[in-house]
């Protein structure tokens, strides 16, 4: 078979996986694949900058919350329905995403991560200091009623199992399709030597630009989506907490592979999951699984795979 | 000398102790084969959404103490509808993403019949939707105004501790009568301190007073210097809620800026739950007050049912744990999870809950309970559940800090503390 089959066989292959488990799974773990499947589309978007462009952001979480608030707030206070409200989110992300591009990329390396996470943290003080809109800290519910998309119930176990999947599958492909794009290969030769890409023509800024706004927009979409499907907006998403798991989720999982993100959020989410039944340090539990994976498989679980098996896997 | 009579005594300690032990088992055979008895049906599992890691953790650990004691005494005075209770807890890092997990895991893999327990209002807020999608009972100790503002489900509930809009409106009349009536508040500037600026201001206002000044702290702010001369000189009282550990340099920046000429000063105990009296830089709060929804000091009329609520827990007359006088309670809250236990029971044993089937029954019974009495099962006071807005009212009570320890001044009754319904549960499905 050839690289290309094969690479379209491993993704499509995982994308029907994860439709055949909707049907077998008990609900417990049918829940959790739901939620695991938006942080992976999160970390998906984290991926295109850190994996593919190689800039390393602390304030993603940034674009997360002006995706869940662009959507939540537009149900909330304008009365929309979930689609435009999807959308809305969708806008604020890549609106939020060219802004802190445009102004952070003026920096790089240690003070683009500064930078980003300083960002990050403004957004997340914007959030409570309007608090009359926002509900601060507390956040708010979007209703069950406010979450039928095109007649589906959101809320539903299954069709919130199936949206997941959309929007996992849709970031999936949509980044697989980036990075095996010309753009997507520019993104590759910044990461590996900025000096030569520029040297080669290419505008750095804005590919680096373009990969922010892609970035911050998958972000965005998943913090939309997460929103829409768990019923909640809240400033905690915003904090810098939420900017590290993307990160930690990339790393475990395989930095520069399409797949990567997902194996690193299903593998963290069962490692807190179980840990936290056995101990309150679980945070530890996570610290040293981290260290062990840096230490011993140093390109995460998806590199590993690409070192050892696949070496042909995007 | 033959081996047989050796080896073989008529009789040995063995089969002395083994005739013992049987008789023993005998004589105690009606209690145990009510206890076998009792294991044959499964016991009530009630989720514990714990704070035991996060901001919340303080608060956690005795939310745990206090639910483990009234799984205690619950299950020694026989169980629920003759089932034992068993307490399932899971940490929730004081994080509503994580809250709304464990929620899941107590509905759908630890198989719970409720699920219980969640303090602070942005897990709730996060963790309320689940529980109304996958049906799961969810009686939160929060005191947060979510549930009865109508913003939750049917599936939420709030019974045992009242609602931060309900306590401060019943400060609005003692403060206006016995403080003053030009009040400054310093607030943190998120939801908890928003929610103290507006039923506080409108609350004072009723009562002929106002708010003169308002000053909204900014979130990790670590030094209060620069707001203090923000505060005008007509102030009769200042009125702070402030939560996390800043409280302590809040209070000594305060004193030092005042000094001995300092108008009343009026507070919520929410800033020092957990938090000893006689830490260094807390002597400037003597003669000020407090709201506490449970008087942490065990008070000169003392109730029964508060002297037997504190040894079941296991805290002692300053509010301190008996095994570590340095280990402070939340007592101003924690006596909401012993109170929701039994209300949780109450309700179960009037709907005859015998399984996950008939958790609207559940529902429904406690949303029919109206007048609580004052009892060991309720040893804060007397309450009233309004079942519409699945939200309870109760008296608050208001200490003076008097050689280092609050001493009650001022008991605000159930009446002070009503409002209008802002929703009806029950008009919803289940």
């Amino acid at each position: 078979m050839s690289e290309n089959g094969k690479i379209i066989l491993l993704h499509t292959g995982l994308i029907a996986l994860l439709l055949a488990l909707n049907f077998i799974l008990p609900a417990y773990h049918h829940g959790n694949i739901a939620r695991v499947m938006v942080l992976a589309s999160y970390a998906i978007g984290y991926n295109i900058l850190l994996g593919y462009t190689g800039l390393l952001s602390l304030g993603h979480a940034l674009f997360f919350a002006a995706g869940m608030y662009g959507m939540g707030l537009s149900i909330r206070h304008l009365g929309f329905s979930p689609a435009p409200a999807l959308m809305m989110g969708i806008a604020a992300g890549a609106l939020v995403s060219v802004a802190i591009g445009a102004l952070a990329l003026r920096t790089s390396g240690v003070a683009f991560m500064i930078v980003t996470l300083m960002f990050a943290q403004a957004g997340y003080l914007t959030i409570l200091l309007f608090g009359k809109w926002t509900r601060g800290d507390e956040g708010f519910v979007i209703q069950q009623a406010e979450r039928i998309l095109w007649g589906i119930d959101l809320s539903d176990a299954n069709n919130r199992y199936l949206a997941a999947l959309v929007l996992f599958a849709l970031c999936l492909f949509a980044a697989l399709w980036l990075v095996r794009h010309p753009v997507g290969r520019v993104f590759v030769a910044i990461r590996e030597n900025e000096e030569r890409a520029q040297l080669l023509g290419y505008n750095v800024f804005l590919y680096k630009l373009a990969a922010v706004v892609a970035s911050g927009t998958i972000s965005a979409a998943a913090g939309a989506s997460y929103g829409l499907l768990f019923g909640y907006a809240g400033a905690t998403f915003a904090t810098v907490q939420y900017s590290i798991f993307p990160l930690l989720w990339v790393l475990l999982g395989g930095m520069g592979t399409v797949i990567g993100p997902f194996l690193g959020a299903v593998f963290m989410f069962y490692l807190i999951d179980l840990s936290s039944g056995i101990t309150n340090a679980y945070m530890l539990i996570a610290g040293v699984a981290l260290v062990l994976l840096t230490l011993f498989a140093p390109q995460g679980i998806g590199g590993e795979f690409r070192r050892r098996v696949w070496g042909w896997l995007p | 000398m033959s081996k047989t009579s050796e080896s073989k005594p008529p009789i040995s300690r063995r089969s002395a102790l083994k005739t013992l032990g049987v008789g023993a088992g005998a004589a105690a055979l009606p209690m145990w084969a009510r206890y076998a008895n009792a294991q044959t049906s499964e016991p009530i599992r009630i989720g514990f959404q714990k704070h035991a890691t996060g901001i919340g953790a303080s608060y956690g650990r005795w939310y745990d103490r206090t639910s483990q004691a009234a799984v205690k005494m619950i299950n020694a005075g026989g169980g629920i509808n003759g089932r034992m209770v068993e307490l399932v807890t899971e940490d929730d890092g004081t994080d509503p993403k994580r809250g709304a997990e464990v929620v899941e895991k107590f509905a759908t893999q630890h198989k719970c019949d409720v699920a219980f327990g969640t303090l602070f209002s942005h897990v709730v807020i996060g963790s309320a939707p689940r529980a109304g999608e996958l049906k799961l009972p969810y009686f939160v100790v929060s005191e947060g105004h979510h549930v009865a503002s109508g913003m939750l489900n049917r599936y939420t509930l709030q019974p045992g501790i009242t609602d931060v809009k309900s306590q401060v409106q019943a400060m609005a009349p003692f403060v206006a009568s016995n403080l003053g009536k030009k009040v400054t508040m310093i607030f943190p500037d998120f939801a908890f301190g928003h929610d103290h600026r507006d039923y506080f201001s409108a609350a004072i206002e009723a009562q002929g007073g106002e708010v003169v000044q308002m000053i909204a702290i900014p979130p990790a702010e670590t030094s209060f210097t620069k707001y203090f001369p923000k505060i005008p000189r007509e102030t009769e009282v200042i009125y702070h809620v402030m939560v996390g550990p800043a409280v302590l340099t809040f209070v000594k920046e305060l004193g030092e800026f005042f000094g001995p000429s300092r108008p009343e000063i009026f507070g919520f105990i929410d800033s020092l739950e957990a938090v000893d009296l006689a830490s260094p830089g807390l002597e400037y709060l003597e003669g000020t007050y407090f709201w506490e929804g449970n008087p942490r000091y065990a008070q000169a009329d003392q109730s029964e049912y508060d002297k037997n609520f504190r040894a079941a827990v296991g805290v002692d007359e300053n509010g301190a744990s008996v095994n570590d006088s340095k280990d402070i309670s939340t007592y101003a809250h924690m006596f909401g999870c012993w109170e929701t236990l039994n209300i949780i029971k109450a309700g179960m044993e009037s709907s005859g809950y015998a399984g996950p089937q008939d958790r609207s029954k559940l529902i429904e019974a406690v949303e029919a309970i109206t007048d609580i009495p004052h009892s060991n099962a309720h040893p804060q006071g007397a309450k009233l559940f309004n079942g519409k807005t699945h939200q309870v009212f109760g008296q608050q009570y208001i200490t003076k800090v008097t050689n280092g320890k609050l001493i009650l001044a001022h008991t605000a009754g159930i009446e002070d503390t009503l409002y209008p319904d802002e929703v009806d549960y029950t008009k919803q499905s289940f």
